[in-house]
């Protein structure tokens, strides 16, 4: 902490800037909150504890492996575990139970595309990730290939959906916590961005990890009981549940179909392939293959993972038809009473009134101090595969040509930590008022567009060299930002212009195709000796990604 | 790890026999899943009507909610499954394979 003092100045000015920045395109911001003293008991309780563990894990910190990666010393079902922690984000519970409360069945069809590309993680990345990784995803993309080029793209491209994540994380833990706790917003950013700084900077991976596992007990363990509790207003009947929730529904008998969300196929399709394979770039995630000893972990952690997020999925969408019946005709959660109407504190708001409807202020008390935990669980993920981009590819590989003086790499990393946490703080400040809704899908983006296409070619085709890597890369993420810029989110809705150009929501589609054929036409165009001896080099890759040979194993403690 | 360790894991047999039959299983079953997913997603952008049916005579439940249920559970059944082969049978003969490759080398 005696570190931290000395960032406050700075804090205090990037906090008055903050206030400067109110620009155009506000959107409707969350009401300020009576303080919850209950809430607010247990989020205290959460702090302390995560912070005895980030104590406990700072003694175990010494050497860069345990800072990025615990050491390699989690096991498969804690790595499970963290891994359905770090993708059950607050926007998951509080936005797929909106989904569901609003359009029914078109919910669940959406929540299916958000779990399908862990099977398919499992099946082709898995063990491969683990049997070349060390510490970041560039590690195997540059295994062999060029170290500096190939590692300094992949670095900007993770720390752009780094901090495009960030953001949206940042942003939605100040509103969230300002209607729940009644804290002002800015405190509420600044509180999670400071926290995030405690435990990335002292705790590392280990301290991140364990943050993590807790928050999605809690969350699994919470989302459960507030689902039985909801269910037992129907006799624990799916039927009877259905039954009342067309007949209160604006949307009636509709509601237990397909319908309007997903009416352009072309846009589900791609929204579904940006999720899919968005999450299989996301460096957060893919990180988390690193921190267990072995390909035999990796797999189990994979498959513990998708259980977890499975059932908790099935939870939500049991949570959204209960709210339909127990929120939606209760007069107590909209504005004014007008059932019906605006709801109070905004449409994603349903499962936190469902909390209190079921178990009163006390419940919604737990399931606050929940969703306040979940949100510094995920930012302290994002903190760390930041800081590792920054630190272990920028560098210890590319500036100190994959040689850093002892303990420096380390010392670099806390500080880029710090960076990413007063960054995260000032952003979050900055676009309080903005409509996020595009960054997101950027995120997700990207991680298709830039991250995964070169990932998948460098761990399965020999062919792939330095150039078509770079090339892939660079194409993928500037279409995934260009056709962003141009879709509704920003085109219409930022910019306030009449009509998108580019007509769908999520541009992977067409972003990450485009990257996998510049990288292929761009590799195979390559004929230079460099070239050559990088196609040669893939025969060795291929033999320890199969069968683990030379893997980083886990460290003796 | 040496050049050569590689050299003689890939000239060996076995190695081929675990790549091919491990891999054929992985697409297997990603192809399963990519299909039962993309065809559920052209049923509900083409023919949504089929899902809405409902499951019985008066019922308020359609067929789509089970199906969509089922379907999620049975990917993950099917990681389960993954797992089981890959870190049973598979890795037998990949720790035989690095026993072999070292071994020679000493």
């Amino acid at each position: 902490m005696r570190n931290l003092s000395r960032f406050l100045p700075l804090l205090g000015l990037l906090l008055a800037a903050g206030a400067a920045y109110a620009g155009p395109g506000t959107v409707g911001e969350a009401e300020k909150q009576p303080l919850n003293v209950a809430a607010i008991a247990m989020f205290v309780a959460f702090v302390l504890s995560t912070l005895g563990i980030t104590y406990w894990a700072a003694n175990r910190t010494k050497s860069t492996a345990d800072f990025y990666t615990a050491g390699g010393g989690i096991t498969g079902f804690q790595n499970g575990l963290a891994i359905a922690g770090d993708y059950m984000s607050a926007a998951t519970l509080l936005g797929l139970t909106s989904m569901v409360f609003a359009k029914g069945y078109d919910g669940f069809v959406y929540i299916v595309g958000f779990f399908v590309g862990w099977p398919i993680i499992l099946f082709l990345m898995a063990e491969r990730l683990r049997n070349l990784g060390r510490f970041t995803f560039a590690d195997i993309t540059s295994y062999r290939l060029d170290q500096s080029k190939v590692r300094t793209v992949a670095a900007i491209s993770s720390l752009t959906v780094v901090l495009f994540y960030l953001i949206t994380q940042m942003v939605g833990a100040g509103q969230l916590i300002k209607l729940l706790f009644g804290l002002d917003y800015e405190v509420a950013v600044v509180v999670v961005g400071v926290l995030m700084m405690v435990y990335v900077t002292f705790g590392g991976m280990i301290a991140t990890t364990w943050v993590q596992i807790i928050k999605a007990c809690l969350l699994l363990g919470g989302g459960t009981l507030m689902m039985l509790l909801a269910m037992s207003h129907f006799g624990f009947d799916f039927e009877t549940l259905v039954t009342k929730a067309t007949e209160v529904h604006k949307d009636g008998t509709k509601i237990m179909g397909p319908g309007s969300l997903l009416a352009d196929p072309v846009n589900a399709v791609s929204l579904s392939l940006g999720l899919m394979f968005g999450t299989a770039g996301l460096p957060h995630i893919l990180m988390r293959f690193f921190t267990v000893p072995d390909a035999k972990q990796a797999r189990k952690s994979v498959f513990v993972a998708t259980g977890f997020i499975g059932f908790f999925f099935l939870v939500v969408v049991l949570l959204g038809m209960s709210a339909i019946v127990l929120v939606g005709t209760n007069p107590e959660f909209f504005e004014g009473g007008n059932v019906g109407g605006k709801m109070i504190g905004g449409g994603n708001m349903v499962a936190m009134h469902l909390a209190k409807f079921v178990g009163g202020n006390i419940f919604l008390g737990f399931l606050s101090a929940v969703a306040f935990a979940t949100i510094l669980a995920v930012v302290s993920g994002l903190a760390l595969a930041g800081a590792s981009a920054i630190s272990h590819d920028i560098y210890a590989n590319v500036i100190c040509k994959g040689k850093p003086k002892g303990g420096s790499e380390l010392k670099v990393s806390k500080i880029a930590s710090i960076f990413i946490g007063l960054a995260a703080i000032g952003l979050g400040i900055m676009f309080e008022k903005q409509n996020l809704a595009f960054m997101v899908g950027l995120a997700f983006g990207i991680a298709a567009s830039a991250n995964f296409p070169v990932l998948i070619l460098s761990m399965y085709w020999k062919g792939l060299t330095t150039k078509g890597a770079i090339a892939g890369t660079i194409c993928g993420l500037t279409a995934a930002v260009v056709f962003v810029v141009l879709s509704k989110a920003v085109w219409v809705t930022v910019l306030g212009k009449a009509q998108a150009i580019f007509p769908y929501d999520q541009p992977a589609l067409f972003s990450m195709p485009l990257a996998f054929l510049i990288a292929f036409v761009v590799s195979k165009l390559d004929t230079s000796a460099q070239a050559k001896r990088e196609i040669e080099a893939f025969d060795d890759q291929y033999v320890r990604a199969q069968t683990g040979l030379g893997a980083a194993g886990a460290s003796n403690h | 790890m040496s050049s050569a360790a590689y050299e003689r894991i890939r000239n060996n047999p076995k190695f081929d026999k675990l790549v091919a039959t491990r891999s054929r299983f992985a697409w297997t079953l990603s192809a399963v899943v990519l299909i039962l997913y993309y065809g559920f997603m052209a049923v509900v952008a083409f023919n949504p009507t089929l899902l809405a049916s409902p499951l019985g005579e008066g019922r308020i439940a359609t067929i789509g909610w089970p199906i969509a249920a089922l379907m999620m559970l049975l990917f993950w059944v099917m990681t389960g499954l993954y797992v089981h082969r890959a870190n049973g049978k598979f890795d037998e003969i990949n720790a035989e394979l690095i026993k072999e490759a070292t071994k020679e080398a000493q």
